[in-house]
């Protein structure tokens, strides 16, 4: 395996995945950074999930290393795991990471920006619900 | 025997009932949902019916996978994976077989409906579209009437339930008392299978 962990982040809403794309970016620091890739919303800028936004961003991250998806709600959780279902949608190691998805991005692209592996952006992600803010 | 030309009508028959209920089913979504359960599925089977004019699949399994496939990508809304996913494990399930009885439909609908249960993560009696189509797929293997029978009186049966999946479960007791979408529009599919039987 070479290259970085490509980041997806699907949102219900444009804004939101690529203004947490943004924000994970910002926070990585660095001279490296992973590639993250925002597929937020409906193709006509409405609100929810296209499998086609979705299937189009995770090529675009793939460097062969593994593309690590974070989603928000409902759709976006359900079309995810049907388009990995079907087998030939996205590229080979792509994986559904159970994170929440403001922290778990952050934490993700920071990983997979250092060179971590698929296994180590996962652990980063899902570990984001640990930290309690209460 | 059922046949491609079949499962072809079915598919635009449920196009069809979906566009003239549509209004309705995004007034049960209002209640409990985000209010887009009509317009997503009329998007959905209007873009399903398109797909098979163009494509022409020739089996009946390859005429539900090619329509489940086109509501996953077209439906933008949780019921476009789960309908997708519905009619995609049941036509795997039917295989390339020029033509099947109605028996062998009904197990490959139990199969679909089983995966829509894995995908979702749902049960009987969580207020979703399983609430529909469990009664309707054991009933098929009886006759197309006394599924549609039972996916309507399936449907009808959320009214009283808690919501315990989706959007509607955070609004707890308060999604009593209002019919699930989901199991309406499910209602509807398997109503317009025995619509095309008869």
């Amino acid at each position: 395996m070479s290259g970085l962990v490509g980041i997806v982040l699907v949102s219900h809403s444009a804004p939101v995945a690529s203004a947490v794309a943004e924000l994970a970016t910002g926070l990585t620091g660095g001279s490296t950074t992973a590639p993250v890739a925002a597929a937020g919303g409906t193709p006509d800028g409405g609100l929810g999930t296209s499998s086609e936004l979705i299937v189009a961003a995770a090529a675009a991250v793939d460097r062969g290393a593994g593309v690590a998806v974070l989603v928000d709600l409902g759709s976006a959780v359900l079309t995810v795991k049907t388009l990995l279902a079907e087998g030939d949608e996205l590229p080979d190691g792509t994986r559904l990471i159970d994170a929440p998805f403001v922290e778990g991005a952050v934490a993700a692209l920071v990983t997979a920006s250092a060179g971590g592996d698929l296994n180590a952006v996962q652990a980063a992600a899902t570990e984001a619900y640990d930290y309690r803010k209460t | 025997m059922l046949d491609a030309e079949f499962f072809r009508r079915w598919m635009t028959t449920t196009a069809e009932t979906v566009e003239r209920e549509a209004d309705r089913l995004t007034e049960l979504d209002s209640a409990i949902g985000d209010a887009d359960h009509g317009s997503n599925l009329r998007r959905g089977f209007a873009a399903v019916t398109a797909v098979l004019e163009k494509d022409n699949p020739d089996t009946p399994g390859a005429v539900l996978t090619l329509a489940g496939r086109q509501l996953i990508s077209t439906v933008g809304g949780a019921s476009g994976p789960l309908y997708g996913t519905l009619l995609r494990s049941t036509g795997k399930a039917l295989g390339d077989a020029a033509e099947v009885t109605r028996e062998q439909l009904a197990d490959a609908l139990s199969a679909g409906v089983a995966a829509v249960g894995r995908l979702g993560g749902a049960a009987a009696g969580d207020k979703t579209m399983l609430d529909a189509l469990l009664p309707a797929a054991e009933s098929l293997s009886e006759s197309f009437e006394a599924a549609a029978a039972a996916a309507e009186t399936g449907a009808l049966a959320t009214v009283p339930l808690q919501a315990r999946k989706g959007r509607a479960s955070y609004l707890g007791e308060r999604s009593m008392g209002h019919q699930d979408p989901g199991a309406a529009s499910s209602a509807l599919l398997i109503g317009a299978l025995a619509d095309v039987a008869s």
